[in-house]
């Protein structure tokens, strides 16, 4: 095995060994960034992503947006791999309508999220490369987040962020919007305003640290009157 | 002997990519059973404790409620025990949509098996069933590792049995699962045994979670506690154990100041300490 010996730091010597020759395969997976997020309030929903469209080092689009509306009450927020988001997003509008044709009425909610579950399911073995969150109404008219993970896997919340910044938006949403790791504070139920003005500061935030979170907020706030489109500008750089 | 519904099986014959023709005529279709060529780029919702044991009063499950992923907690209040029928709980251990998954469908069978025969399928049933409908996956990287806790309705006693997609099959009266599995059975295996009262079992439960989720870093959160008897299975509330560790140090501080080490402590601590029971290393 050759090794080099390079002198770093004085009186410190690092080694670099040759392994061998790498192999790059082919990936049909590819990293396209972006951050969305849903919150869900006593009866409204809100549902929020950035529009960049990264890979690697570059970025494809700034105005990207990854929030796709499913019917009027439905918002549905994918990040991940793009070609699956577009594909997994035909395939929604597609079973939606034919629900609609075979049963003469929209579907639910919670009955987009089960479907959602074993759309992705049934590509176990392959799975589409997406991180999904719906935002929505239930048939209550209450706030509803579904989210799931690659093959299905899914839950209703109240608040969940997905994507490359979700590591980081996550435990802010914990304490601001769940109240938890403070100790004796009064449990303020969350109003449509004080949400949409949290969802912009945490995308703010997020577009600072994460590398892959910026250009512009696509927000989209769900209530009974209808689906509501906001955008503002982010970091661009 | 379980053989697949000719929907399922016009579902392996059209190719994956498919998903319109396989849709219309199966609402839920059973992933095309293949070994994964493409390594994924995300890593799948794993690391757990579950827990069950049969005693006189029934059975009693409980499991933590951390999922997660790789180092991070993609959910700090997933639910692992699964209720499939009145007189059935499955505790879920592995990918988590592995297990969501795979409990619905076998809701689903256990159901048509009701309607077709008009009696329900006996635990055991239900595990063979899941057993076999597990098999065809068998070398894939599908990880279920189920817990089915029942009792039936009429005299015969509870019965408790192990599923894993690796094809195990066990009956008994005490598992666990998961990562968090050898310090519950350190505090089952010296607590559990059949004359348990509903109390006793309920706490032993309880504090097998709580150990788990102190030592194991897979698990956590909260613990969830389902009792099954012949009338069906009830439900705890959901006991977040961060109270606990705080209650915990909290005794830990006031015992350290009333009780000073009794006499069968420092008889204990004398004969460990005194030179006869320890050989010396001899250099020889």
């Amino acid at each position: 095995m050759l090794s080099s010996q390079h002198f770093g730091d004085p009186g410190k010597m690092k080694d670099y060994h040759y392994t061998g020759p790498v192999e790059h395969k082919f990936s049909p997976y590819a990293y396209n960034g972006g951050t969305v997020l849903a919150v869900a309030g006593e009866d409204f929903a809100i549902v929020a992503s950035d529009t960049r469209l990264s890979e690697g080092y570059s970025i494809h689009s700034r105005d990207s947006p990854k929030c796709y509306k499913l019917t009027d009450t439905t918002v549905l927020g994918c990040s991940g791999f793009h070609g699956d988001c577009l594909t997994l997003t035909k395939i929604i509008d597609a079973r939606l309508k034919m629900y609609k044709h075979s049963n003469n009425k929209t579907m639910t909610s919670g009955a987009i999220a089960a479907m959602l579950s074993t759309i992705l399911y049934s590509r176990r073995f392959f799975p589409y490369y997406v991180y999904n969150i719906i935002g929505g109404l239930d048939e209550e008219g209450k706030g509803a987040v579904y989210s799931f993970d690659p093959v299905g896997s899914y839950q209703r919340d109240t608040y969940k962020a997905g994507g490359s910044a979700s590591a980081m938006l996550q435990p802010l949403l914990d304490n601001q919007i769940g109240f938890k790791n403070m100790e004796s504070v009064e449990h303020v139920p969350l109003t449509k305003d004080k949400a949409v003005q949290l969802v912009k500061d945490v995308f703010i935030s997020a577009a600072e640290r994460d590398v892959y979170t910026g250009d512009a907020l696509r927000i989209c706030v769900i209530t009974k009157e209808g689906i509501n489109e906001e955008n503002i500008p982010l970091r661009k750089d | 002997m379980w053989t697949p519904p000719p929907q399922l099986q016009n579902c392996s014959a059209v190719s994956s990519e498919d998903p319109f023709l396989t849709s219309s005529s199966l609402p839920t279709c059973l992933p095309f059973a293949s070994s994964q060529s493409v390594p994924l780029p995300f890593p799948m919702a794993h690391g757990t404790t579950t827990l069950a044991f049969m005693f006189q009063g029934g059975v009693m499950a409980a499991a933590d409620t951390r999922s997660s992923c790789s180092g991070l907690v993609a959910c700090p209040a997933s639910q692992k025990i699964l209720p499939i029928h009145s007189h059935l709980v499955g505790l879920t251990s592995g990918t988590s949509a592995d297990c969501a998954l795979w409990k619905r469908i076998l809701a689903r069978e256990l159901r048509l098996y009701q309607l077709r025969h008009g009696r329900r399928l006996s635990t055991s049933g239900a595990a063979k069933l899941l057993s076999h409908m597990l098999h065809p996956f068998k070398g894939t990287e599908l990880c279920v590792a189920a817990t089915l806790c029942g009792k039936k309705m009429n005299l015969s006693g509870p019965r408790l049995f192990y599923v894993c997609s690796d094809g195990t099959r066990l009956r008994g009266m005490l598992f666990s699962v998961g990562s968090g599995s050898p310090y519950a059975y350190s505090i089952l295996d010296q607590g559990v045994h059949w004359g348990l009262s509903v109390d006793e079992a309920k706490s032993i439960a309880r504090e097998a979670v709580y150990r788990a989720t102190y030592r194991d870093a897979y698990s956590g959160n909260c613990v969830d506690m389902y009792h099954i008897t012949s009338k069906g299975w009830t439900r705890r509330n959901r006991e977040d154990l961060k109270e606990e560790y705080y209650r915990e140090k909290e005794r830990a501080c006031t015992h350290a100041h009333t009780h000073p080490q009794t006499d069968r402590q420092r008889r204990e601590r004398a004969m460990l300490e005194s030179k006869e029971n320890w050989q010396e290393y001899h250099e020889d």
